[in-house]
């Protein structure tokens, strides 16, 4: 387990490595020098080559990537060229709405699919697995955004039980935040959910035709019994990598449903940045989400890991 | 044919044919403004209704039709054309370090979703319809690539592929005639599927403004016009949407009746 580990560990941090440059190359193409876009057209040469230096841009490229990388590593993301702030602090505020989002929205997308897929699998064939695949079919082709707007229009303007939009803060108290944050993890959820109620499902669908499950209703077991003492459990290793995978996914998600409910999030950062030319402010959110992609896949490849001997030993 | 082949290919012919014809016909002008028609809900003139422009919606949703068809196949061409020849490479050079440099590349791509790839080009080059084509294309690579790689090492190890290599054939003419016809059904069914993903995908990046920009119709377009009349317009919103949908969904249905119909060892089980 520990030469696995330690494999899935090497190549983590190469594929980061790869990523970094990726990233801070493909903005480094962007035609446009930041420093002439936050002076004008109208600014003195030497004005502009006074911003580049203050700014760090006059450095030679490889030089700037590293201190990039270097200051990420310490959690230094250098200073946004628009708002003369540090980019550390300024994500860490903005992942104080995105990242309970996304939680919340995993939550309530695992507490919806998992319940589903379980109750269409025990009724395979039946009137009410029709009535989950359809639901869910419907669930996948929804545009998460699309159904923010609907949920906006049902329950803030009509019924008026939520905010049609804005964030109230986590100093007004947790209820208050996750009271403005329901909405969006709703519309952010359902379709994830949609996604893994088919996963449990078909999941299920496997492990209730293995031996075992027929050894375990020969010794007694009802159907029930069976399924919620065997089988759910042998089905969680296929659910629980599909929630791992679904969580960077949501991360990146919220950046859309964030643009719904004018939330204060990362996606309302990197928009903003993007029309200001905030260079370092794209880079180091891209990098973030990246990061999240990455690192996550390869916790899940670890637990996977860590519950079936047999893929350690084909690596 | 089953009966949801039959319902997907139905519903993705109607949007098909919505679009095709909005090249010769279109009730009205898709982009002539009308203010004093403005925000009509459907009638017998406007069926669709009009916006806040007082555009007819329902040939805005035709012509939007070709803008989302169009991103979202020539997304998949480039994730076919990229993709699979990647698959079928890695797969003749299985255990290799091609075939390690293949698989450990196409990670790398997947660790970026089809937004972040849409925000670093936009962040370059400015929004546009042709960066969701090339955002969307880039994420179908690695989707290819990885369907092509795991059925064609299935495929190598048949007998009807070591009699090709006996037959002196190389690595590469045994993947274009031998392997890559076997695997094509599997790439149908995968196309209609990232199809459709496409199709959302271009809706969202529209809706924030990295998709398609006026005049160019597009239902993701169209939806973030009407975010802010959504509470007395809601013929605005809902419209758009239920066209995005029904796309998908018919796609959807469509990949899942290929599925069942194209694999042999469903229909044997069916007898």
């Amino acid at each position: 387990m520990l030469r696995y580990s330690l494999k899935r560990l090497l190549s983590l941090i190469l594929s980061l490595a790869v990523a970094s440059l990726v990233i801070f190359f493909v903005i480094e193409v962007a035609p446009g020098d930041p420093a002439s876009f936050m002076l004008g057209i109208n600014a003195q040469p030497d004005t502009v080559a006074a911003l580049r230096a203050e700014l760090g841009l006059d450095v030679p490229k490889a030089e700037r990537y590293l201190a990039w990388v270097g200051g990420m590593v310490t959690g230094d993301f250098g200073t946004s060229y628009t708002y003369r702030t540090p980019v550390a602090r300024m994500i860490a505020d903005r992942l104080w709405v995105s990242l309970p989002l996304a939680l919340y929205a995993l939550m309530l997308s695992t507490l919806i699919a998992c319940p589903a897929g379980i109750y269409a699998a025990a009724r395979r064939g039946r009137p009410g697995d029709a009535v989950v695949m359809g639901a869910t079919q419907l669930g996948v082709a929804v545009p998460n955004f699309w159904f923010a707007m609907m949920l906006v229009l049902v329950f803030a303007i009509n019924l008026r039980w939520f905010g049609a939009g804005g964030f109230a803060g986590w100093d007004k108290g947790l209820l208050t935040g996750l009271h403005s944050l329901t909405l969006p993890a709703i519309a952010l959820a359902l379709p994830q959910a949609a996604i893994l109620a088919r996963v449990m499902r078909s999941a299920l669908l496997d492990i209730l035709g293995e031996d075992f499950m027929r050894t375990a209703r020969a010794k007694g077991l009802s159907r029930r019994q069976a399924l919620w003492r065997h089988a759910v459990r042998n089905a969680l290793i296929p659910v629980l990598t599909i929630i791992g995978l679904q969580f960077s996914f949501l991360l990146a998600g919220a950046i859309i449903i964030e643009q719904v409910f004018y939330l204060p999030g990362l996606g309302r950062l990197v928009f903003q940045a993007i029309s200001a030319r905030d260079l370092i402010v794209v880079e180091s959110v891209v990098m973030l989400l990246v990061f999240a992609v990455i690192t996550v896949n390869f916790m899940v490849d670890l637990a996977y890991a860590l519950v079936d001997p047999r893929l350690r030993a084909r690596t | 044919m089953s009966r949801n082949l039959a319902l997907g290919a139905i519903l993705s012919s109607l949007v098909v044919l919505a679009a095709l014809t909005s090249f010769v016909w279109t009730p009205y002008d898709h982009a002539a403004m009308n203010i004093p028609d403005k925000l009509q809900t459907p009638n017998a003139t406007h069926w669709f209704g009009t916006d806040h422009f007082g555009r007819d919606m329902f040939s805005m949703i035709m012509v939007g039709a070709r803008t989302s068809i169009a991103v979202a196949l020539l997304a998949v061409g480039i994730g076919m054309a990229l993709g699979v020849p990647l698959g079928l490479a890695a797969a003749a050079r299985k255990g290799t370090w091609a075939d390690e440099l293949i698989m450990r590349g196409n990670d790398l791509v997947f660790a970026f979703p089809s937004l972040v790839i849409a925000i670093l080009i936009t962040a370059v080059f400015g929004p546009g319809a042709v960066n969701a084509i090339i955002a969307i294309g880039i994420f179908n690579i690695p989707v290819f690539a990885r369907i092509t790689r795991g059925a064609a090492l299935s495929l190598w190890e048949r007998e009807f592929i070591m009699a090709a290599r006996v037959a002196g054939k190389g690595a590469a003419r045994i993947s274009a005639e031998h392997i890559l016809p076997n695997v094509l059904n599997l790439l149908i069914v995968q196309g209609t599927i990232q199809f459709s993903l496409g199709i959302l995908a271009e809706a969202g990046l529209s809706y924030v403004g990295l998709g398609a920009q006026p005049p160019l119709p597009s239902w993701g377009r169209m939806l973030a016009d009407a975010q802010t009349m959504v509470s007395f317009a809601p013929h605005m919103a809902l419209i758009p949407g239920v066209a995005i949908i029904l796309t998908v969904l018919g796609l959807n249905l469509m990949g899942d009746g290929l599925r069942d119909w194209l694999d042999p060892r469903l229909r044997v089980t069916r007898g």
